[in-house]
């Protein structure tokens, strides 16, 4: 993975300082609470409904055994013994006290971490495809530009008084799109152009909340000496043009959407014709010195499906179960990429206590090299097991409580913290995940439904990512009281799609019968081997709708 | 009182804004709108004594862009200093349109912003309120100097880490 030089350390480091400077003020009264605001969302710090929270950024979701430590020690020191990880391969913790945060960010430092624009209206965390690197249908490492893009994007003067959020993501897997890149204000995917080249092509204006929008294609390829120049060509039609009257249409989205996808492609094409071939070229040498960072470890030459894997799935039906639905193939013969489904029942989705942080360290250390990654999905990822290790990495898993084998299933919820935490919220989303992960608890059942992503978010916000679950459900208020709308037929990935809302919303009390009725519809008129997803886009709401809405009929 | 923060020393600033019901003074170098500018174009510029323009945030630099040369001042506004359009402006006047006079920041200009604006390109800014020019300029130096580095390419400020990086290897 990326580590620091000279330079990346004093940035982290002047940062720290200038915070604690920034704080001081903001005690003795020499800044305003509107003025600090900017300045403290800048370095993640939101004040929640109860308390401040402080959002650490995981860059690209990656994170070694050392730094995971540090997170347990912080959540164990500074907090109430836990982390929740987020939807946007960060880390929150939802109860630091002000005095200390530069204290905690003291501590980020030592091990390469900050909470460097992890909020604001700036250039937020960029994310990426969690099986960068290890995954075989792979062009090029996303993460050596989402590292490039992270250095571009700190601290830009010019970039961070946008008008709203600005959110990046890369993937290089060629045909899977596992970091939901076209909900992004920049989605970025590496291809190969017919000369050869690796480049990449570029999408503008995804994003869910209130209008959720896929992004646009506006550019087939970049060259890789470009990227920088071309991103900062979008950013600054943004910056210039976005609408600043509204907070709810500033994002780049709704800029695409009323210039029109043409019109907008034109002017960043105008801005990167003065930005291309100057200061911004990217050298071939940092690509070099980055990607230096990212070469592959050195694994051991062994063969896929070993005896003592093959024995042991034949043995322990858990163990099977867990391997057929958590683990990936791996691009090196003999390795395998495992997940650790973050989902349990009866836990909030993405917590995870400071004990079991500590546990997933020493567990990375001893099955996979000491990575680790965090994914979009609120899960973890161990990316270089051996498959000979596999059960006994399972066994150290299940003495954890981390070996739920539920992934993307309908138990793997994605979850916003909601109404328990969150000053934006209607609706309570929390209880609803557990309440729905114990109707489902039943593994047997998960897997005969099949792949099915459930999303849940406490508000138009759409963190909990609802309108890109095959079943999303979005809190409302109504009269005081939190009500459920479900909206069928959304997805995240390659196949990207808008969920559409499909009747009335349902009580709290009602919302886990409707989705268990929804479920059954699906299995009631499911073809063979049909996923959920298919049979919704194979007959639409209607059978839905029905069984939702008309049983008196 | 507004104080005139410009290369980092607090001074008196000689010019004088001009709001568009206003008369314009005599003599001095004013500061006029672009509504003005546009509507007043032939007697103003005739003025002896120095002329600057200044745009809202939502006014891009591109409308007066064959003018350039008769302003010694653009005065770029910030409305609310959440509202970074005018970074982007100042760039663009000093790197696309290569205005060679003085860009400055009027309205609501915060210390924190001293350095992500002067690495933009404006070379001086009017500070509202009561604080000495000592203490303006050191807040000036404090804030410049609170990170040491810079990634990326800017007007002003120091060298880009990527370079510092490479210089060695190239050299």
């Amino acid at each position: 993975m990326y580590r620091y030089d000279e330079f990346d350390h004093a940035m982290v480091k002047d940062r720290v300082e200038q915070f604690r400077g920034q704080i001081a003020r903001r005690m003795a009264g020499d800044l305003t609470e509107e003025q600090f605001r900017p300045l403290r969302l800048q370095n993640g710090l939101y004040l929640q409904l109860h308390a401040y929270m402080l959002r650490v950024a995981i860059p690209y979701g990656q994170l070694n055994a050392v730094q995971m430590r540090k997170l347990a020690h912080i959540a164990r020191t500074y907090d109430k013994g836990y982390g929740h990880f987020t939807t946007r391969q960060n880390i929150q913790y939802n109860w630091p006290k002000l005095s200390q945060v530069a204290d905690i960010l003291d501590e980020l430092a030592s091990v390469e971490m900050h909470a460097i624009q992890t909020s604001g209206n700036c250039i937020r965390n960029t994310t990426a495809d969690q099986y960068a690197g290890v995954t075989a249908d792979e062009i090029e490492d996303p993460r050596i530009y989402a590292e490039i893009i992270r250095q571009w994007s700190t601290f830009h003067p010019e970039f961070t008084f946008l008008p709203r959020k600005f959110k990046i993501a890369v993937s290089g897997a060629v045909g899977a799109d596992r970091a939901a890149v076209r909900f992004h204000d920049i989605g970025l995917f590496i291809v190969k152009n017919d000369a050869g080249e690796v480049g990449f092509e570029v999408w503008v204006g995804g994003g869910l909340g209130r209008t959720p929008m896929i992004g646009k294609k506006i550019r087939g390829f970049v060259a890789k000496a470009d990227l920088l120049a071309y991103l900062e060509a979008v950013l600054r039609v943004y910056n210039m043009l976005g609408r600043r009257d509204n907070m709810y249409k500033a994002r780049v989205k709704i800029l695409v959407h009323e210039t029109g996808t043409e019109e907008f492609t034109r002017l960043v094409e105008k801005e990167f014709e003065d930005t291309q071939g100057g200061a911004l070229d990217l050298p071939a040498e940092e690509i070099d010195r980055i990607a230096a960072y990212f070469q592959p470890p050195a694994y051991e030459a062994l063969s896929d499906d070993p005896p003592a894997l093959t024995a042991r799935r034949f043995e322990d039906k858990d163990f099977n179960n867990w391997v057929r639905v958590n683990v990936a193939r791996h691009k090196a013969a003999g390795y395998a990429i495992a997940n650790i489904s973050l989902k349990p029942v009866g836990v909030p989705p993405g917590d995870v206590t400071a004990d079991q942080m500590d546990a997933v360290a020493d567990i990375a250390e001893t099955f996979s090299l000491g990575g680790i990654r965090v994914t979009h999905e609120q899960n973890l990822v161990l990316p270089d097991v051996r498959q000979d290790q596999l059960y006994d990495l399972w066994l150290a898993l299940r003495e954890q409580g981390l070996a739920d084998a539920n992934l993307d299933h309908i138990g793997d919820i994605i979850c916003c913290p909601g109404l328990d935490y969150c000053s934006l919220a209607n609706a309570r989303s929390i209880p609803i995940a557990e309440r729905i992960s114990q109707r489902f608890a039943d593994l047997e059942r998960q897997y005969d439904i099949g792949e099915l992503r459930l999303k849940i978010s406490g508000c138009i916000n759409a963190c909990g990512h609802h309108h890109v679950g095959h079943i999303g459900i979005l809190g409302v208020d109504r009269k005081d009281q939190e009500y459920y709308q479900i909206t069928l037929g959304g997805a995240p990935g390659e196949d990207a799609a808008i969920g559409t809302k499909v009747g009335a919303a349902f009580s709290a009390a009602e919302i886990v019968d409707a989705v268990e009725t929804v479920v059954n519809t699906y299995l009631a008129i499911r073809q063979p081997k049909e996923r959920f997803i298919d049979t919704f886009r194979r007959v639409g709401d209607a059978p839905f709708k029905e069984s939702l809405y008309d049983k008196a009929a | 009182m507004t104080k005139l923060l410009k290369d980092g020393k607090a001074t008196t600033d000689p010019w004088t804004h001009v709001a568009d019901g206003d008369d314009l003074p005599a003599d001095g170098p004013v500061i006029v709108t672009l509504a003005r500018w546009q509507a007043e174009h032939n007697s103003l510029a005739g003025r002896a004594d120095g002329l600057g323009i200044r745009l809202e945030s939502g006014q891009s630099p591109e409308a007066i862009k064959d003018d350039l040369a008769r302003f010694a001042v653009v005065a770029l506004e910030f409305p609310k200093f959440g509202d970074g359009r005018a970074y982007s402006h100042a760039r663009m006047l000093k790197d696309r349109l290569g205005y060679e006079g003085e860009v400055r920041a009027v309205g609501d200009v915060l210390r924190d912003q001293y350095r992500a604006m002067h690495r933009c390109g404006f070379d001086a800014l009017e500070i509202a309120g009561d604080r000495p020019a000592d203490k303006l300029e050191a807040d000036w130096r404090a804030a410049l100097g609170e990170l040491r580095h810079a990634y990326q390419p800017a007007l002003r400020g120091p060298e880009p880490i990527l370079r510092q990086r490479h210089r060695a290897a190239a050299a």
